[in-house]
């Protein structure tokens, strides 16, 4: 079983994100998009979609300092066990809470504005369904056990086990006494990457960092492809 | 010099009737679809008023367009940092509201309905949401011919500055209709705004166009058009636009608007342009010089330099010579009739309009019109429709060009008044307006007879040098990868022709 949960279902999960995402960029382009309500309803979005999507940004920069980092770098950086841990629960606690806030009130404007509703996709629920699933767990483990039990070192299991699954060499013993919470929290996490592909988190690879150096000018060329864009609009920039 | 050819409009709003068979034409071609209802590539506005979508002239509020900051050009509402801060939620997005609501009606009920003692009728239908609604209280149109204008139009941005003297008592209010499209601009701030890079304009005909492949639904587009002719499809949740009819011109047919348009009052030619100065023009300091910088952006197609650097740059001599018998360039630069609409937004914009003449306030003048040198100022100055809204409209509030473009027109209605009567001539008539008589009896005639050839000078698109026709038919998708084999081993390949050198005529 625990074979299954930390070394099989990990990958499938990550496989599925892989095979669904390219499939779905090769064969979908025209429905690969951010799928905005904007124009329906404004100002619920205001809020909910900041909250939520600054709070995400944070809690995924988060994830990487503590999963991605080793203990060892913290610890020759001199960052003590309780320096480390206070920081992260203060932290991933408030940007936690916007993106759980901000989930909550997108999930309040989904169901309560008819026009939002009725335009609504049962892949919507699902993305929203599990997001929400997997923030509010994560979040309890940050602000409930960590307060009410001593705050987990999980830079010493659940870390080196991450590490492992994208190094291709897991170790699901490493997952063994993780405590239950945070464990259900990785298998939703893992669940909301299998079902990305097909709902409209693709987005996510969509964020358009190349637009920062574009010129502003786009010419192209009747009867080609975006390869013949011409990216001049004074004779060069 | 950067030689680039574009397909441009000019509509005469001195003959528009306000029929709406354009925007009807259009959305039974274009837009009739789902999460397209509230969608009109083409309306028709009638002036005073607040227009479509609700005063969406007002970039204070929706912060389209360009701007100048420091001396630079950029857009109003923030360069590429602002925008994927604001990306979450675009404040400068119109909501659904400031459109209005589609609906359609309860047809069905009308024949499917049990006998009873009142007639059945067809109730308003929401499209967004499928459900009754009471009643509708806004839509495309709702202004048409000042319909509630006392309580609406008085908050028309262009009347600003002239809401002292313009009241909308019956006796004293004007009107007239403004039919709009994409303009197409050359310094198109939809594109400059789209994260994606998913809008572009082409290279041979100047159609700015989005690529619904590579649409992410970010909707800067929507916020950033200052004219508001980006739209977002609420259920394929890309952006959309006017296409000018593309597969039209491209057969060298007018757009819909034009071919049906009652009033014969759009025209539609070739217009050169100078691609390397685009930035320059939109960037001169004084907002009333943008009409002549974005003139001195348009290329003579009748001077040897420019045909030489057309035919460099891969424009074919039908396409020349389409430019040289253009009546929009005729009406915009040689005889300086036809004005951009909002010239002030900077983006040069490629949809031109001759302003409306119209009657004379004071009835004492109404009795003979005017006909020589003398009458025709204060005729024009009397005019009902004041020469300053024009201007906020068309001439970034520049009253002398509205003035000088009402006199060329007043004059060639002048001379040929008096021409066709017998009138003793006023030599200083036409000297007095910078017009030439032959300028005059042309135009006359593409004004006034506005025959469909001289109307509609569209040369049809370049296929015959595009390459990989036999590819396009079904070819194999692995040419361009491995070497070639069996049938497609002999003759020519696609892949040759396309590498043919850059420069040389296509």
């Amino acid at each position: 079983m625990s074979e299954f949960l930390w070394v099989v279902y990990p990958y499938l999960c990550l496989m599925l994100l892989l095979v669904g995402m390219l499939t779905r960029y090769n064969y979908d382009q025209i429905g690969w998009t951010s799928k905005s309500s904007e124009l329906l309803e404004k100002r619920l979005l205001r809020l909910g979609s900041l909250l939520f999507h600054w709070g995400i940004i944070f809690v995924f920069l988060g994830h990487v300092a503590g999963l991605l980092i080793p203990i060892g770098v913290y610890e020759a950086l001199g960052v003590s066990e309780h320096l480390y841990h206070l920081t992260a629960m203060a932290m991933g606690g408030i940007t936690g809470l916007m993106a759980l806030a901000g989930l909550l009130i997108l999930l309040w404007r989904r169901l309560s504005v008819r026009r939002v509703l009725r335009n609504t996709a049962p892949a919507d629920f699902v993305a929203l369904g599990f997001l929400i699933a997997t923030v509010a767990l994560g979040l309890s483990m940050t602000l409930i056990y960590n307060v009410s039990h001593l705050p987990y070192e999980y830079r010493t299991t659940v870390g080196p086990w991450i590490r492992g699954v994208l190094l291709l060499h897991p170790d699901a013993a490493l997952m063994a006494h993780v405590p239950l919470i945070l464990q259900l929290h990785i298998l939703t996490a893992l669940a909301l990457f299998a079902v990305s592909p097909f709902t409209r988190l693709v987005h996510i690879f969509s964020l358009p960092l190349a637009y920062l150096r574009r010129a502003p000018m786009q010419y192209r060329r009747r009867g080609t492809a975006a390869a013949y864009v011409e990216d001049r609009w004074d004779g060069g920039r | 010099m950067r030689v680039k050819a574009q397909v441009a409009m000019v509509m005469n709003l001195d003959k528009c009737i306000g029929c709406h068979t354009c925007s009807v034409t259009c959305k039974n071609t274009w837009t009739n679809r789902s999460g397209a209802e509230y969608m009109w590539f083409n309306n028709v506005e009638t002036k005073p008023g607040i227009g479509y979508p609700k005063r969406w002239e007002d970039q204070e509020h929706y912060r389209g367009g360009w701007q100048l900051r420091g001396g630079k050009l950029q857009l109003r509402a923030g360069g590429p940092i602002e925008k994927l801060v604001q990306i979450f939620h675009n404040p400068d997005l119109p909501e659904i509201d400031d459109y209005y609501e589609p609906w359609t009606y309860d047809y069905e009920n009308l024949i499917a309905s049990p006998e009873r003692r009142y007639q059945p009728v067809a109730r308003p239908r929401s499209q967004l949401t499928g459900e009754p609604m009471d009643e509708p209280r806004w839509g495309p149109n709702w202004e048409d011919d000042l319909a509630g204008a006392p309580e609406h139009a008085k908050k028309d941005p262009d009347l600003k500055g002239l809401e002292a003297h313009v009241a909308f008592e019956y006796e004293q209010a004007f009107m007239f209709y403004l039919p709009r499209i994409c303009e197409h601009c050359l310094n198109p701030a939809c594109v400059a705004a789209c994260p994606s890079g998913a809008m572009y304009k082409r290279e041979e005909d100047g159609i700015v166009l989005v690529d619904q492949e590579a649409c992410r639904g970010w909707r800067f587009c929507v916020s950033a058009c200052p004219y508001k002719k980006v739209y977002f499809n609420w259920q394929t949740h890309k952006a959309e636009k006017c296409t000018f009819c593309y597969p039209r011109i491209e057969a060298g047919l007018p757009t819909v608007c034009s071919e049906t348009c009652v009033g014969r009052i759009r025209y539609l030619g070739v217009v050169l342009y100078d691609a390397d100065r685009v930035k320059e023009a939109a960037s001169v300091p004084d907002e009333k010089d943008l009409l002549r910088s974005q003139l001195s952006v348009f290329l003579d197609p009748s001077d040897p330099a420019v045909i030489a650097a057309a035919r460099e740059a891969g424009i074919t001599d039908a396409w020349i010579e389409a430019a040289q018998r253009s009546p929009v360039y005729k009406m915009a630069v040689q005889w300086g009739i036809a004005l951009p609409l909002h010239p002030e937004y900077r983006t040069l914009p490629m949809v031109w309009y001759v302003p409306p003449l119209s009657p004379i306030m004071s009835h004492l003048e109404q009795t003979r019109p005017a006909t020589t040198a003398d009458e025709i100022l204060p005729a024009i100055d009397a005019m009902r429709i004041p020469m300053e809204y024009l201007a906020n409209l068309l001439a970034a509030g520049d009253v002398d060009v509205i003035r000088g473009v009402l006199r060329r027109l007043a004059t060639m209605r002048a001379f040929l008044r008096g021409k066709t009567l017998g009138l003793p001539r006023d030599e200083s008539l036409l000297a007095a307006a910078g017009l030439t008589e032959e300028q005059v009896e042309d135009m006359v005639r593409l004004l006034g007879i506005a025959k469909y050839d001289e109307r509609f000078v569209i040369p049809t698109g370049r296929r015959e040098g595009e390459e990989d026709l036999q590819a396009l038919q079904g070819g194999c998708s692995l040419d361009d990868v491995l070497p070639p084999a069996g049938a497609f081993a002999q003759g020519v390949r696609p892949i040759e022709l396309r590498a043919a050198p850059k420069g040389e005529p296509r």
